[in-house]
């Protein structure tokens, strides 16, 4: 077993994706992910690979589909407002069926916002932040083990579907230090016939693209990723279940949130409240058999988000709601205390009957 | 067992890198931390916290909200976090900037003239470390490691600085009112 060293998450991806055999950076600095870029800056040229600060958001995500059409593995970071100005490069990338990660270490908003935690993400990075029918794999890190880890989790499931994966973070996670035993050395193993890598005369030159003016063209291709969504919905949703067994209350949270909402599941199972938490690993897929099953069973639902209540929605549907689902939240840069949490599951607890 | 501290001052005063040190004690005795910084518009002369939590089961929230060790090196910081402190916690009080006295009578409080002890020993900048060592002291934490988790948060190029940040914590140790 590796030895564990304390790192900053944001330091953590970078250092996972290069490991991961990430040799193409492109980014632009923006409070709480400039550590990935600043780590990225100082490693890529010592072994050979390629760190540039473009001249903007919108320049880096369009470097990134150019590398994603060779076929290497290839990143950019940033954080909400960023993100944003990334999203029709996003959709050009899911649009020609190319894997590459976008790591947002999420801060609140809209607009500017602010620069601590949030999670108001989700909404964008679920349903779609770019225009067209498209989806992204979302990987929602709780730990700087997990930011290390999904990383190269989210490189391979990129390639395995040829399309977007995004690794969604936030504020704190970026920042905070944690042990972390980093990830051996990989790197692709998919073939990918469809890369430009030149073709020596050998072959059929390979077309990177996104346009299709045949209107029935392009409804196929809509179908034909559908068809994959569809299996990655079957088979990638991920989460972990926590004190679940026996819980007549379901806490329902990723990330920064879930870590909050532990400690308060805790504190009230030792009150002697049957409570329980379903953290989504994935938000897309969203672990929707696990609330479905929960709905059955429990008589409340709580969605603990950085958010004016984003997620909520999706528990709905996959509860169908056939329980109340409840709020927790703060947004802004705010974040519950395991207090507040704690409070809002004996609140509910009250009330439900 | 768990101990949540805060460690809050001035931007400037060593307030993250007292707090890796910490952590990275806690990482060399196998022990489950984290280590958060605040992270605002934060530069030299503002404010700056740091929460870190050593554990010995995995640790939940990383924000330390209610800490049973606060660190206070400002005035602004003490009014803050005085009544977060858990009953029972622990307030240590760097008395050469912060003048008054703590107001809660279900704490232990110990004031350190840190930042005067800083100026005496030539090393104004080591406060930090001064109050750390007075931390570990009062909060019976392992004192066999400390030279080598120094050498963990100050880099290779400066190991010249080992020296005086061990000599500080160490006065912090032994300092006595």
């Amino acid at each position: 077993m590796a030895e564990k060293v304390l790192m900053k998450g944001n330091e953590a991806i970078a250092e996972a994706a290069i490991r991961a055999g990430c040799r193409h950076y492109f980014g632009y600095p923006i409070t709480p992910q400039t550590e990935v870029a600043a780590y990225m800056a100082k490693r890529m040229p010592k072994i050979g690979g390629t760190f540039l600060q473009a001249e903007s958001e919108i320049s880096a995500i369009n470097m990134v589909y150019g590398v994603a059409g060779t076929g290497k593995r290839v990143m950019t970071s940033s954080s909400s407002p960023g993100i944003s100005l990334k999203q029709e490069g996003i959709s050009y990338i899911a649009g020609a069926d190319l894997p590459a990660l976008i790591v947002n270490v999420q801060r609140g908003g809209p607009g500017l916002g602010g620069i601590q935690p949030s999670q108001s993400d989700y909404f964008q990075s679920t349903k779609g932040g770019g225009h067209g029918d498209y989806r992204m794999i979302v990987l929602t890190p709780e730990s700087v083990q997990e930011m290390a880890d999904m990383t190269a989790l989210a490189f391979e499931l990129a390639e395995k579907y040829r399309m977007p994966a995004m690794l969604l973070a936030d504020g704190t996670m970026g920042q905070m230090m944690e042990p972390v035993e980093l990830p051996e050395e990989s790197n692709d193993t998919v073939e990918k016939p469809w890369a430009v890598t030149g073709t020596e005369g050998k072959r059929e030159h390979n077309i990177i693209n996104s346009l299709y003016l045949k209107p029935e063209e392009l409804e196929q291709k809509n179908i034909e990723r559908y068809e994959r969504y569809k299996l990655i919905e079957e088979t990638e949703a991920r989460y972990e279940s926590f004190m679940m067994d026996d819980a007549e209350y379901c806490v329902v949270a990723f990330g920064i949130a879930a870590r909050v909402a532990k400690n308060a599941v805790v504190a009230a199972r030792k009150e002697g409240v049957k409570v329980g938490m379903i953290r989504p690993i994935t938000v897309w897929p969203f672990p929707k058999a696990p609330i479905a099953e929960a709905a059955d069973k429990v008589r409340a639902f709580i969605s603990v988000e950085l958010s004016m209540g984003q997620m909520i929605e999706d528990i709905r549907l996959a509860s169908e709601c056939k329980k109340p689902v409840y709020l927790c939240n703060r947004v802004g840069g705010m974040i519950p205390s395991p207090e507040e949490v704690y409070a809002k599951i004996m609140e509910v607890k009250g009330g439900s009957k | 067992m768990t101990t949540q501290i805060l460690l809050a001052g001035f931007g400037g005063q060593g307030i993250l890198f007292a707090g890796k040190f910490l952590a990275y004690k806690g990482l060399l005795e196998g022990r489950q931390l984290s280590w958060l910084p605040s992270y605002g518009p934060e530069m030299r002369g503002g404010t700056a916290n740091c929460s870190v939590i050593l554990s010995d089961d995995p640790v939940g929230s990383p924000i330390v909200s209610s800490p049973d060790i606060l660190v206070a090196m400002n005035l602004p910081s003490l009014d803050k976090y005085e009544d977060a402190v858990v009953p029972g916690g622990m307030i240590i009080v760097d008395s050469t900037l912060i003048e008054r006295k703590v107001k809660r009578d279900d704490v232990k409080v110990f004031y350190i003239p840190a930042t005067q002890m800083a100026q005496d020993m030539d090393a104004p900048t080591l406060a930090n470390m001064i109050i750390t060592g007075k931390l570990m002291k009062e909060s019976g934490m392992r004192t066999d490691n400390i030279e080598d988790s120094l050498k963990k948060v100050v880099s290779a190029k400066r190991a010249n600085l080992l020296e005086v940040n061990l000599k500080a914590i160490n006065n912090g140790i032994e300092y006595k009112d």
